[in-house]
């Protein structure tokens, strides 16, 4: 298939990338190149086949609810761009109320 | 013989009795670092010189090397072996670490801008391992960016050169890894493979790489691409270290999910048995078209040296092997756009301030990852939308459990199957930097058994010229499959062929060989 240059900032914006026009002009036909290549996969006749996402049938895997020692606080903020009351610092999501 | 050009297990046994210690072993590859691989050799950690300084004639594998840890280090076990204390097989020998896998003490970059100066807070299982087993990181190595490339020119931190031939490519993404243990800058290296990233550079450079048996070594530690395929691995200069060290990493791990939780194989009880009454698979898919005819005529000759030997040569099919690279680059950038999300800008790594959080995570995002990266993170993030969902990253799911039963009907009928790692010998730098699916290509043989999970490795088989420059030799490598768990048999393969085959690995850049025992303050 091919995609238009909206469907590439679509997906930009679906996978929060931050776009240029140059960009887009560049990805809608690379993007499309590889797409149609992966395409392929629609000539196996696979309905009835189940899909793997693990080569062993593992079962979910869970430990037991007990403390045990991990990173501290300050090791883990160390490493954030923006900390503040020891917390990690973001931009306001939420609006305020008027 | 160097210090610089000699296997692990040689250096182990110099080690072991007392004719070296691992401060010598650890300074004279410092040395050649130093000399030859265009770092700026100043403070505990010495850094990569900018990839504006490229051009020059360094083979500019490590981003990180750690000289004042790795002394420590290996004064740690000179010390205890002069104590009379027990030690492991490997200890006081060093090693270079891909710049995936984090390690307290230095940087972790993943050749990506956006992880630039992060120090992670704790080790990957698989560096503790090697901590614990006393072997000694010299450094952090370079790579394509998140391990997205196969030329290892996607990392932000400019490109590694093939020590063959400097204006060639490593392979990747783990050519760092590879160019470290074919230049003589770590007789031991530690890659990742996802869909041939420790395999192809191993085979570009004239080594020897494996990726176990998917869920054999532990992810914890390994910052993910595609998490249903990503696997650490040994490389070495022969199979036995190769062996040995995927011996040191391999085994359960309750901290990753995906670990197998049952005994990993015994490398070592089978290694030197032989291949005489095995039965090896050619795949018949991967041969042909696309194959370089001089990679075929290595390949021609590897076959007749395992029929020599006695083992049973016979062809097989894997039907669904051409379907493999397709349902692959929908796979790995599906689970790479999912994956790749949690850097946002917040918890680690850069950030590009703007006034909302949905600008801040797209700034910081763009300004972050290099362009293979967002073709990756745009084509799973596609791929995974909705209305889009079943025809691509399901149906890709699907084609894979059929290559899977391919495999495993295959091995009905032979103990191992065999291929050429790669179609092509190691290529000019920048020769398909702009041509993103001809890259992909080169991943071609390597993907089904990444999909399926199964062991496969890259072993040296010989030499062929050029396409673009007939007179230049350049190595070829052999991919030896085995089925789930049975990487034993994979290793014994390899260690038989490489008997036979006798190559030794011995780069012709113009700095491989050059002894350089440069002087560096210490």
């Amino acid at each position: 298939m091919s995609l238009s240059e909206d469907e590439v900032r679509h997906v930009a914006r679906l996978a929060r990338l931050a776009v240029t026009d140059a960009e887009v002009e560049t990805l809608a036909p690379q993007l499309s190149q590889i797409l149609g290549y992966a395409e392929q996969v629609g000539e196996v006749a696979a309905d009835e086949v189940p899909a793997t996402t693990h080569p062993f049938a593992l079962k979910d895997v869970t430990r037991k609810d007990e403390r045990r020692p991990s990173l501290s606080r300050d090791e883990l903020l160390a490493g954030a761009p923006q900390v503040e009351e020891d917390r990690f610092s973001v931009p306001r999501i939420v609006a305020e109320e008027g | 013989m160097e210090l610089t050009q000699t296997s692990a297990s040689d250096l182990a046994a110099k080690l072991a009795g007392r004719e070296v210690s691992s401060r010598e072993v650890v300074d004279a590859h410092l040395d050649r670092i130093a000399a030859t691989d265009g770092v700026v050799a100043e403070g505990d950690v010495w850094s990569a010189r900018p990839a504006a300084d490229e051009g020059g004639d360094d083979i500019r594998a490590y981003l990180a090397v750690t000289a004042t840890s790795a002394r420590q280090q290996a004064d740690e076990v000179d010390a205890r072996r002069v104590a009379g204390e027990e030690l492991g097989p490997l200890a006081g020998v060093p090693l270079a670490l891909k710049d995936v896998l984090t390690m307290r003490g230095a940087p972790t970059t993943c050749g990506s801008r956006m992880l630039e100066g992060w120090d992670p807070p704790y080790d990957a299982t698989v560096t503790a391992a090697l901590r614990e087993a006393g072997v000694v990181v010299l450094g952090k190595t370079n790579m394509d960016e998140f391990a997205m490339g196969s030329s290892t020119e996607n990392s932000a931190f400019g490109d590694t050169r093939n020590p063959w031939d400097l204006d060639r490519v490593p392979g990747g993404s783990s050519g760092g890894s590879a160019a470290a243990v074919a230049g003589g800058l770590a007789p031991l290296a530690i890659g990742t493979d996802t869909g041939g990233s420790i395999r192809q550079p191993a085979a570009l450079c004239g080594v020897v790489g494996a990726k176990p048996t998917y869920g054999t070594v532990s992810r914890y530690g390994l910052v993910a691409f595609a998490s249903s395929l990503d696997q650490a691995g040994p490389f070495a200069r022969d199979v036995a270290d190769a062996a040995a060290l995927q011996a040191l990493i391999q085994g359960h791990d309750p901290r990753d999910s995906t670990s197998v939780p049952r005994e990993a194989p015994d490398l070592q009880a089978t290694l030197r048995d032989g291949v005489q009454g095995m039965r090896i698979g050619v795949v018949r898919e991967l041969q042909g078209e696309g194959y370089e005819p001089g990679v075929e005529a290595v390949f021609a000759q590897a076959l007749d040296r395992l029929a020599s030997m006695g083992a049973e040569i016979v062809e097989v099919s894997l039907p669904h092997a051409p379907y493999g690279l397709p349902a692959y680059y929908l796979i790995a950038p599906s689970e790479a756009s999912s994956n790749l999300a949690r850097f946002d800008g917040v918890r680690y790594g850069l950030r590009v301030d703007a006034p909302t959080a949905e600008e801040m995570n797209a700034a910081t995002r763009a300004a972050g990852f290099g362009p293979e990266v967002k073709r990756r993170i745009m084509i799973g993030t596609h791929a995974l939308s909705s209305g889009y969902f079943d025809a691509y990253y399901l149906q890709a799911s699907k084609v894979r459990t059929l290559i899977a039963r391919d495999f495993a009907d295959a091995y009905g009928q032979v103990d191992a199957l065999v291929s050429p790692t790669s179609p092509t010998v190691a290529f000019g730098l920048g020769d398909k930097a702009d041509d993103p699916l001809a890259m992909y290509l080169n991943d071609v043989a390597t993907v089904p058994a990444s999909l399926a999970g199964t062991p496969a490795m890259s072993v040296p088989a010989g030499l062929a010229p050029a396409p673009d420059a007939p007179d230049r030799q350049l190595p070829v490598g052999l991919q030896i499959m085995a089925p789930l768990s049975r990487d034993d048999v994979m290793y014994r393969v390899a260690w038989a062929f490489e008997q036979e085959t006798g190559f030794v690995p011995s780069p012709t850049g113009p700095r491989a060989l050059a002894a350089t025992t440069q002087e560096v303050a210490r």
